[in-house]
Formats: structure tokens, sequence, C-alpha cells
């Protein structure tokens, strides 16, 4: 069963990058796993550890504490590259609930939605405030579907609406595909596929 | 779906045709699939999905598997890790679970997915092709409508046989005149990639249309639909031609005899209309494109060999420069290559094992370039030895290797080591793609077999004269 998100209120990290890749967020020579548990040890991994495997003192991310901050604010064209769902799982796993950005890829987003963890696109004005804000406190209601950055007046964000259905009311998209096999199987007779 | 008398897309007769339920505002439409590839990486957690719901696999004859990813490329097929092995296995044992052909290790058939299945004549023009990889885009040579997913949609298809989807929007990209001799369909596709940007294509389905696009034969093309992701498009898509219909004719998994005439005449009714409208347009003229290469860590930071590195633009891109150790306003020839990797579902074909050893033959790799050849797939290679390419590639020093993804996203232990720089025929040149602190460079077959003799990133018309000529 999915995940469910309806609210959150959580200090943001700082991701300035821009296009930083599904091989940044979890490295290839770790998805020969067969599970989907256990990869937030592996998040960012290239970033976090040395050559040696030794965690790398001055990086932010092998500190941080998840419970307080569970928002993830990075560069443009976050995300983008392999399809792998990994990458949401990696990040679900190392803390993570939201994502925002001014832009998100395509695959990414959909496989994070999949996953409970939120991806958010906001306009660039709002990226910056929160890109010059490291640690800011934000608000998220995914069913008003509004952002607030500390007490300023709260922005308006679009979610994708079954997507947001799904989240919210924890419906099942496998649930509802097979629920629709009477018209699969009808499709199937009509068309001479 | 609209009135049958409004001009449509190649991509809007594909989608049309597969809606089993149109979307609406509250929910997404529909897409049914003809054909499900699933590989090792990003199917595990996907039949574990189904296993748990007690949900069999659907259409196990529109299911296809085969192992590329985690295999090893040595001839002793020794794993990286025996979790690697223990990911290969599970996907054997899935296959015959669920009653999934799969393209095992002594099939003759094992490949690089999107080698494999459009050799085995499984891409057909007209239909829906997933699998969970993002370069799944290649398919769409065919005029397939094909892209990637992630793992729990992997899981809805292989017990429904559809999607759910928002129908993206259309793009066209157009490229004019014919490419230059010595100018590869890499090539272009770099230049293509450049001109639309990293995330450019986002949202978008692509159509390459154009002289130079109905000028590639189906292995070029397959090279340009691969790469659409890097422009952010989840596919891309070229119209089905005669070329397409030669290419599929007498294949596997195709209709046989009249019935193939039959199916060749479907093929070809999804040409996109006259009067067909896109969403955004984009132009390139192919007759100023020449051998390119990457000079960042994105796939669209691409210039013309020889060209100096351009300024960056603000930090992601100063990074990116400082990690590929090169300098603003100086060429990128200087460098010493330290690996080159000629392979992928990018550019693991036999025509690109061809332009390699053109270049290579009678000649020798540097010193200190480590260079592997790795054929797309079992048939590509036999392909290579029966016409002796791996005798050219062998004799050069280069080392001819079992099939697989290999050093394209090196999770088999085929990796570039930390701060080496490589020329790769490959897709992707992230920070550490092909290994921790790797650097690569993307190009052409030509052109990494002409890096690999010079041992500096090298204009493959240096060897092969048509500079001279032109």
């Amino acid at each position: 069963m999915p995940e469910q998100f309806t609210q959150l209120t959580s200090h943001t990290f700082v991701l300035p990058q821009e296009s930083i890749d599904t091989d940044q967020i979890i490295p290839a020579r770790f998805l020969t796993t067969t599970t989907r548990t256990g990869l937030g040890a592996k998040a960012f991994y290239d970033w976090r550890y040395d050559a040696s495997g030794a965690p790398i003192a001055d990086q932010p991310l092998n500190t941080l504490d998840t419970s307080e901050t569970r928002i993830l604010v990075a560069g443009d064209n976050f995300a983008c590259g392999s399809s792998r769902e990994h990458a949401p799982w990696a990040l679900f796993d190392y803390g993570f609930r939201a994502v925002i950005s001014t832009s998100i890829a395509d695959i990414f987003s959909s496989n994070a939605l999949k996953n409970g963890l939120l991806p958010i696109v906001v306009d660039a004005e709002t990226h910056a405030r929160l890109l010059a804000d490291p640690g800011g406190r934000v608000g998220i209601d995914l069913e008003r579907e509004e952002l607030t950055i500390g007490n300023a007046p709260p922005i308006k964000f679009a979610v994708e609406p079954f997507a947001r259905r799904c989240l919210i009311e924890g419906v099942d998209p496998l649930g509802w595909l097979t629920d629709h096999l009477p018209q699969i199987e009808e499709f199937e007779r009509g068309h001479a596929l | 779906m609209p009135p049958s008398n409004s001009p449509r897309t190649l991509f809007d007769k594909v989608w049309d045709a597969h809606m089993v339920v149109p979307e609406t505002t509250d929910a997404p439409g529909v897409l049914y699939v003809d054909l499900h590839l699933v590989h090792e990486v990003t199917s595990p957690q996907a039949f574990a999905d189904i296993d748990a719901r007690g949900l069999k696999v659907r259409r196990p004859d529109r299911t296809f598997g085969t192992l590329d990813h985690s295999t090893p490329t040595n001839l002793e097929r020794s794993y990286v890790t025996p979790e690697a092995e223990a990911q290969v296995s599970t996907l054997e044992r899935n296959c015959a679970k669920h009653g999934v052909t799969l393209a095992g290790w002594d099939s003759g058939d094992r490949g690089v997915v999107h080698v494999m299945a459009p050799e085995l004549g499984l891409t057909q023009p007209g239909t829906v092709v997933v699998c969970g990889d993002s370069h799944t885009a290649t398919h769409g040579a065919f005029g397939a409508l094909a892209f990637g997913i992630g793992t729990s949609e992997v899981g809805h298809v292989l017990a429904t046989q559809c999607l759910l989807q928002r129908k993206p929007k259309r793009m066209r990209f157009t490229v004019d005149g014919q490419l230059q001799p010595g100018v590869s369909a890499k090539d272009l596709t770099l230049a293509v990639i450049a001109a639309i940007g990293f995330g450019g294509g986002s949202g978008y389905v692509i159509e390459y249309a154009g002289d130079a696009i109905r000028a590639l034969d189906m292995e070029g093309r397959m090279t340009l639909c691969n790469m659409s992701i890097e422009a952010g498009a989840r596919a891309g898509m070229v119209l089905p031609d005669e070329k397409t219909v030669a290419y599929l004719r007498g294949r596997r998994h195709v209709p046989q005899d009249e019935a193939f005439e039959r199916a060749a005449e479907h093929w070809l009714s999804f040409a996109t209309d006259l009067d067909a409208s896109f969403d955004k347009e984009l132009r390139l003229d192919g007759r100023f494109i020449t051998p390119m290469a990457t000079f960042g860590t994105t796939p669209d930071a691409a210039i013309p060999i020889g060209a100096a590195a351009p300024t960056p633009r603000g930090d992601s891109e100063r990074k990116a420069l400082a990690y590929m150790r090169f300098t603003a306003n100086e060429p990128t020839t200087r460098e010493p290559v330290h690996v080159v990797f000629i392979g992928s579902c990018t550019n693991g074909r036999l025509s690109d094992l061809r332009a390699a050893a053109d270049v290579l033959r009678g000649r020798k790799v540097a010193d200190g370039v480590r260079m592997l050849v790795v054929p797309g797939s079992e048939a590509v290679k036999r392909d290579a030895e029966a016409e002796g390419l791996d005798r050219v590639f062998e004799a050069a020093g280069a080392e001819w290797r079992q099939p697989g993804c290999s050093m394209c996203i090196a999770m088999n232990g085929d990796v570039v080591p930390p701060g080496k720089l490589a020329v790769s025929t490959s897709n992707r040149n992230f920070e550490g793609r092909q290994g921790k602190g790797a650097r690569t460079i993307l190009a052409s077959p030509a052109t990494a077999a002409a890096s690999a003799i010079a041992g500096v990133l090298t204009d493959p018309r240096v060897f092969t004269r048509e500079l001279e000529d032109a």
C-alpha cells in the first residue's frame, strides 16, 4: 500500500546544484538489491563517503537530523537521468518526505509519488527564497496544495490530481488498475493486437 | 478520442490506438502496453509486489526478459558481487515461475534489452513498448511509443498489461539537410540534445523529422531515439518507412510471408498527417554538424571536437568543468585519455562496431589506454566475429568482451578508475556514472576508436581522411 501524505512542517535542506541526476542520488553499483529497503544508507553515497568508504566529515548529509529536516530543496532539473525507483526509495529511507525544485524529472516524479515522497515544483522566485534560507521552516499542505515559507502568505502548487488522491486517501494505483480489468479485457477482444 | 478526420501525429495515432480508458481531470488514462521488456535490475521488487498480492503476470506472451545490467562481460562469467549474481538468478526464477520468455545466458539471444528486442523483431511500429529503463525510448526508432517506467509501474504492467498515464505534449525536432561524410548518428544525437538542452524535452514526446533523420539507417535512428531521455523527454519517435519495413522483414517475432505484407501496410499507416500540429517545433541544419563530444557532466554539454570548452554560466557548470579538469576557452583535446569504451544500448550495434573497426584497422591503441569493446548482444557478437571485427579490435590491443551494459552503467565490475578520463560511446557522462570519480566524454564509436589510437580526444576524420577530401 502506498505511503500517505497530507501535511508536513519541517526544516529544509538545500542542495543548490542544478541537474542532480539519479546516479548521484543512488549510484548504480547499489542497484543490485532485490528489495526496496535500506537504501537510505546509500543515498548520495559518493558525496558522503571518501574512496576508502569513510564518512566525509564536513558533508552535512552525514550529520543531518532527518526527524527535523524532511524537505529537500534542490537545484533545477532535479533527479534527471535514469528511471531507477531506487532514487525515491533511497531519499525516503534517508528521511526526506518532500522535494522542491523549479523542475523535477518526469519519471522521478512519477516514482516519488508512488512512494510517499512529494515532488513540488515552484516558480523561480519562490525557489530563490528557499535556496537563500537553508534550514528555514516550510509548511506543506497537500490538500490545499499550499506551501508556506516561514510566516509569509501561502503559495499555491499543483500535484497531478490522481497522485494527490492516492497520497491523501491511500488509494492504491495497482488496485485501481485491476478494478479496470473488465475494460482491459474488452479492449483486448476488440483489438487485433 | 479526436474525430478521425482531425490531423494527428504519429504519437497521437499510437496513443489513441492504445487508450483503454481515456483520461479525465481526476484520473490518468489507462494505456495498453503491447510489449513489456524486463531486466534484472528494475524487476525483482515488481515481481515481489504481484506475488504478495497473489497476482500473475497477465500476459506472459507480451513480456520478454533479458539479463544485461549486472552480468559480467568476462568469459568466466564471474560476477562482481554475490548480490549481482543473486539478482540475475532472481529474474531467472521469476521468469520461470510466471512463464515469461527470458533471453538467458545460453539462449543465444541475450543482449542489452534495447539491442536485443529490435533484432528479434519484438519491437514493431505503432506499438507501445515499456521497460523499467529510461533508454526504452530507443524503440521509438521504429515508430513505437516507447518509454521508461519505474519499478512500481513494472508491477502494474506485469499484473494488468496497462499503465496509468497522462498524455505528454508533442515536440517535433527537424534536422534538415544531409550529414557530412564522417559525421555519425551519434554526432547528430549529441547536437540535437545540446540544442534541446538537458531538461528541455521534459513533458514531451519528440518526433524526429527531416532529411537527415530519414537518411539514417535503423541503427542510427535507434542511437538518436535512445538519448531522448537525455533531453528530459520520455520518448522519441521516427516515422516508420521502407527502411523500417526492410529491417523487420524475416525477423523472428514479426509476422511472416503474406501476413508480413499486411503488417507492413498497417505500420506505414502510422505516419504523421500533413497538417498535424505540435506543441513545440525545433530545427537544426544537419549540414553543419561535425563530430561532437561532451565536455561537462550532463549529456547536453556537447561541442564540436576541437572547439574550446565554453565559459561556465553559473556554479553548476563551473563545478562540472572542474570535475572534468577542462579549462574554459581551451579545447578538450589535450587531456590524456585512459579508457575507451565501445558498447551500450546507444552504440553497441554491428554498425557501431564496424565504424570503430574501420578506424582501428591496422592501427594500435596508444600506450596507457585501456579499450573495451562490448557487443550489445550475442547476435551482434556473432555477426561481428563472422566479419572478423573481433580480430581487428584484438590486434589493435583492445579487449573483446561478452555482451552486456558493462561500463555504461558500471554496475557489473567494468569501471573507469577514479580520476581517469574515458571516451565512451554510451549515453551518460554524469559524475561517477562509469565509476566513482570517473570522468566521461561521450562520443561516437569512430571518435572513441580514434581517441584510443591518439591517446587524446580526436576527430576520427583525421584517420578516415574525410577531412583531407573535404
